[in-house]
């Protein structure tokens, strides 16, 4: 085993393509329309599946008759999903699962299915402030509770907090330890014991006020500016272009080969086997590509566990179970929504001295995790006050979505303080500028960002003052926000071989978002080989080859580059030992390069890799790569982003309109840079859509949503966008080492527009979307402030 | 919808008028068949599946389909032509789109009879089993990221491109406005179409990738 150290990424001047333009390697594949996703796979005597899903946003389920489903012509299977007497927590959630012969089959089945429910009273409203005196929950924590946090990612130091104060009403053993981080396991294992106590039924789940320092004093002090304003963004939906959705069929009687649209290859036997009841051993999964996740496909679901049990039924023939666009958009992921009034203090310096927030936010029927308001500069305000409250609702289940909780404690802070800095007549670029020490580890490199920035946007040659005093109804405004990520790469593993004929493949289990994981992949391959790409064959989204984390919280890159990098090195160093003797020269001599295996500074003693391969003999190299994780000195964590937009609004018809976008990112080493701009570029387009656009429009009468299309879910279009400018902070701080990328810019968007509308008009649009109603609305509140 | 778009369907609104004010009338027929309407003869296919054979990229494709059946589906179910994406399957994204004798439509909006007899091009077929030099710009400019709207926006962009050989930055907002993308893929898409109408030198990024699967294209043929 060589020295965990000897593991470096090579210097600028050795990398052909490692941080360059290297191009996507799946490109054309994908472009020339033959690359294969789950929704494609159309395997021998496929049946399709479908659910019988709820009206009714909260129901129980008094009867189910699947009785003429099952006599229907061409039915091959029934299952039911959720049993008599069970709660239904949104409208569209799955109650019976059916396959048959085609799709229109399979419709009409779901059709002849009765259900009988009793309603119940439900709420899917979640933008009313919700009463400030209730009390917090302080009952001990149970199993489902503890599930809650994880799934909403509750900051750990908040769990652990929880834990000791209320206690556990379940023993530490029974809850799944394997996947909590060791510090909330070592919580768990000393909290109080208590029995459990009955909840009380409330929509609102209060958590304890958070303090630090003494904000009180801090408002009253004499010298301070202080600003109001209240600020919130929506749930809204992934919309994943493949919808959620599997393919799963029974090679023998407990063999079963699936096909799920997911972010986690690896991961999926794991998930399915206790359902199936099935060794995980027994599950092959395999997927070439996946048609968007953005933290919604990490599971097999109920789509994966149950087209498994519809194909066990109908004598293992393939069951192919792709969400409609409608069931898309309504039950596949909701991102938590976000709503806060907040207090805000400086001097008139521009020193900020204190915040205060009341927020609030839901996350469907589990609550949802509290965003980290004060954004970035929470660890070191002085003073602060923080109170959230989750807002329990059945708007629908919430998933991850791309950077949890941080776009909306951004919008939150970065707005608030973009309000402030406007009550003190100040520059924002000035204001952040100021503050920035606040924001830790990072300052220095948004210090940088920032002069990049100033200079792609031309901030400081254009901010004017609040309120865009040009005559006519088209208003234009610049506004700015910073964000970070952490983005240490997950565990992840590969084997690499290298063969006597010079051939080379990597085996990895991992999956490509899109983002370029293929693509990184080759770069530190290639470079470290000395080959090129098109000389070694990647092969993945498997369960058969090596395990690879789930692509989540941008960890993919730090884990696939880092395992790469180790895998590769070993085998090239396997390599120079069979070859240093025919050499005249020790290994350590020897450097891959362009295609040969040479001795260093000597031009003359060279071999090309054909050659040197065929010095291997019989056995080929094999070099099993596996990172250290959190130790990996090829990874780390912790990046910063900053960005700019130019917005010009029609006062008139309160129509926003992107003129440009300015994104300056880091990320440590950059392993392949196209598609990290793409990542980037993608990004601000995202944000652009959820600022202006995406909002999950919920009927309060009916509970179901109103907008589970993509013409009134509306997405941003081409014609959208603006001039989008990505500056990469590359040759920066590669030291670092790689730090993942698909989080952070999609965190500043929805501020840095709002505060460019802000900017434009003069007034605060407290919402995002920012739709034509809400400007105008603003607008309107603003004129009669100002007539009163 | 113009004059023009009225005539690429099989139907005219008047002869689908009619058809509804007889329906009653009509006996149950298995395959296409004509009868007379008010002097006039109508086809009538359906309600049963009815032969039917579709030329898709170059090739006829043989299937009995229910005439409520979409040109999409067809593609997709019955003949394995996967490229063509069902994501909205109602007209509002453009991932399903392909070229009906050079035009761009939805074909998830347009039923597989009407397509009979019409030249059908799926991104697949865009250049005739070479890359498309619109395909191969989409990977200069990394005008894709998970990919599953590509197939429809390079078949979009190709039809695009040749009504705008010159495309301004409003006719590309007005003419491939009708293709989404979730993950972000436009601003690759104006370099595309910035490099094929000569504003902008080709990209040199993924140019080893293609020289190697033209290759590799070539080595299978």
């Amino acid at each position: 085993m060589p020295d965990q150290n000897q593991y470096s990424w090579p210097p600028p001047e050795e990398r052909t393509y490692i941080g360059r333009r290297m191009g996507r390697v799946d490109g054309l594949t994908k472009s020339t329309g033959h690359a294969k996703y789950t929704y494609d796979y159309n395997p021998k005597d496929l049946l399709y599946g479908a659910f019988v899903r709820s009206p009714y946003a909260r129901a129980r389920i008094k009867s189910i008759d699947i009785s003429a489903a099952e006599k229907m012509p061409g039915v091959k299977a029934v299952e039911i999903v959720q049993k008599q007497g069970s709660e239904v927590h949104w409208a569209g959630d799955e109650v019976v699962a059916i396959a048959a012969i085609d799709e229109p089959t399979v419709r009409d089945a779901v059709r002849a299915v009765k259900v009988e429910y009793e309603q119940l009273p439900h709420l899917v409203v979640d933008s009313q402030e919700p009463p400030r005196n209730l009390p917090p929950d302080t009952s001990p924590i149970s199993e489902d509770d503890l599930e809650d946090m994880l799934d909403n990612q509750v900051p750990a130091n908040q769990m652990i907090k929880e834990i000791k104060e209320r206690g556990i009403s379940f023993k530490p053993e029974d809850a799944p330890l394997d996947e909590i981080p060791p510090n909330i396991v070592e919580a768990l294992k000393s909290a109080p014991q208590k029995p459990p106590e009955k909840k009380s039924a409330s929509w609102y789940k209060p958590a304890a006020a958070e303090t630090q320092g003494d904000p009180d004093a801090a408002f009253k002090a004499a010298d301070v500016v202080v600003s109001e304003g209240s600020y919130g963004i929506p749930v809204i939906a992934h919309c994943c272009l493949e919808s959620h959705g599997a393919t799963c069929e029974w090679t023998d009687n407990d063999h079963l080969l699936t096909h799920v649209s997911t972010q986690f290859v690896s991961g999926i036997p794991g998930q399915m086997a206790d359902e199936l009841k099935i060794p995980a051993s027994n599950i092959r999964q395999v997927q070439e590509n996946i048609g968007g996740g953005f933290g919604s496909k990490f599971g097999p679901d109920r789509w994966g566990i149950f087209s498994a049990k519809l194909s066990k039924k109908a004598g293992g023939a393939p069951v192919k179970m792709m969400l409609a666009r409608d069931e898309e958009l309504e039950v596949a992921g909701c991102r938590p929504s976000a709503y806060a009034r907040v207090r805000v203090a400086a001097k008139k310096d521009g020193t900020l001295t204190a915040w205060d927030s009341f927020g609030w936010g839901t996350g469907g029927p589990g609550g949802g995790g509290s965003p980290p308001i004060p954004y970035l500069i929470r660890d070191r305000l002085p003073n602060y006050r923080t109170q959230w409250t989750a807002v329990i609702n059945n708007i629908g289940p919430a998933r991850a979505w791309r950077a949890p909780n941080h776009p909306q404690a951004c919008l939150i802070t970065m707005a608030a303080l973009d309000d402030l800095a406007a009550k003190l007549g100040m520059n924002p670029l000035e204001f952040f500028t100021k503050n920035i020490e606040l924001t830790g580890p990072r300052a220095n490199v948004y210090k940088d960002e920032f002069a990049v920035a100033d200079d792609l946007m031309g901030w400081s040659k254009r901010w004017h003052q609040r309120g865009d005093q040009t005559a006519g109804a088209i208003k234009q405004g610049l506004g700015m926000s910073m964000h970070t990520w952490g983005g240490r790469g997950h565990q992840s593993e590969c084997d690499l071989t290298i063969q006597p004929d010079g051939s080379v493949t990597i085996k990895m289990g991992t999956q490509d978002l899109g983002t370029g994981t293929r693509t990184a992949i080759m770069a530190v391959a290639a470079d470290t080989l000395g080959l090129s790409p098109e000389q070694i064959t990647l092969l993945y989204g498997d369960t058969r080859y090596p395990m690879s984390g789930g692509s989540g919280g941008s960890t993919t890159i730090g884990g696939v580059s880092s395992t790469t990098r180790r895998a590769a090195v070993d085998a090239r160093d396997a390599l120079f030992a069979k070859v240093a003797p025919g050499l005249g020269t020790t290994p350590d001599q020897l450097e891959a390069v362009k295609g040969q295996i040479r001795v260093k500074g000597n031009s003359a003693k060279v071999l090309s890799w054909k050659n040197a391969c065929a010095k291997i003999g019989a056995v080929p190299i094999n070099a099993h790569g596996k990172n250290l994780g959190g130790r990996d000195p090829l990874m780390n964590s912790g990046v910063g982003g900053v960005q700019m937009a130019d917005v010009s609004v029609d006062t008139e018809t309160g129509i926003v309109k992107i003129n440009k976008m300015v994104a300056v990112q880091d990320c440590g080493l950059v392993v392949s840079l196209e598609t990290a701009e793409s990542q980037c570029y993608g990004a601000l387009i995202m944000g652009i859509s959820y600022a202006l656009y995406e909002e999950k429009v919920m009927d309060p009468t009916t509970g179901v949503m109103l907008n589970p299309n993509m013409e009134f879910y509306r997405l941003a279009g081409i014609g959208d966008i603006g001039e989008l400018v990505v500056h990469m902070m590359v040759n920066k701080y590669d030291s670092r080492g790689v730090i993942g990328l698909g989080e952070p810019p999609v965190i500043s968007p929805g501020a840095a527009i709002s505060n460019a509308v802000a900017n434009a008009i003069g007034v605060r649009v407290p919402n995002l979307p920012l739709t034509p109603a809400r400007v105008l609305a603003a607008l309107e509140e603003r004129q009669k402030g100002t007539a009163a | 919808m113009s004059k023009k778009d009225d005539k690429s369907s099989s139907f005219s609104r008047r002869e689908f008028l009619k058809i509804s004010g007889i329906a009653a009338s009509v006996p149950l027929v298995i395959g296409p068949t004509v009868v007379k309407v008010e002097g006039e003869e109508v086809a009538v296919h359906g309600p049963g599946a009815v032969p039917v054979t579709l030329n898709v990229n170059g090739k006829d494709f043989h299937a009995e389909l229910e005439p409520r059946v979409t040109l999409l589906d067809a593609l997709r179910e019955n003949f394995d032509i996967t490229g063509p994406k069902r994501v909205c399957d109602r007209g509002e994204c453009g991932a399903c789109t392909v070229l009906i004798d050079d035009r761009a439509v939805y074909s998830c909006t347009t039923l597989a009879i009407e397509a009979e007899g019409k030249q059908i091009v799926t991104a697949e077929g865009l250049g005739n089993g070479q890359p498309h030099p619109v395909q191969e710009a989409f990977v200069n400019n990394d005008a894709q990221q998970c990919g599953f709207c590509t197939p429809g926006l390079t078949v979009a962009t190709k039809a695009f491109l040749e009504k705008h050989p010159h495309a301004t930055d409003e006719e590309i907002a007005q003419g491939i406005g009708g293709n989404l993308c979730r993950c972000g893929t436009y601003r690759g898409i104006h370099g595309v179409v910035a490099q094929m109408t000569g504003r902008e030198p080709k990209g040199t990024a993924g140019t080893t990738m293609i020289a190697q699967h033209v290759s590799s294209l070539k080595g299978g043929a």
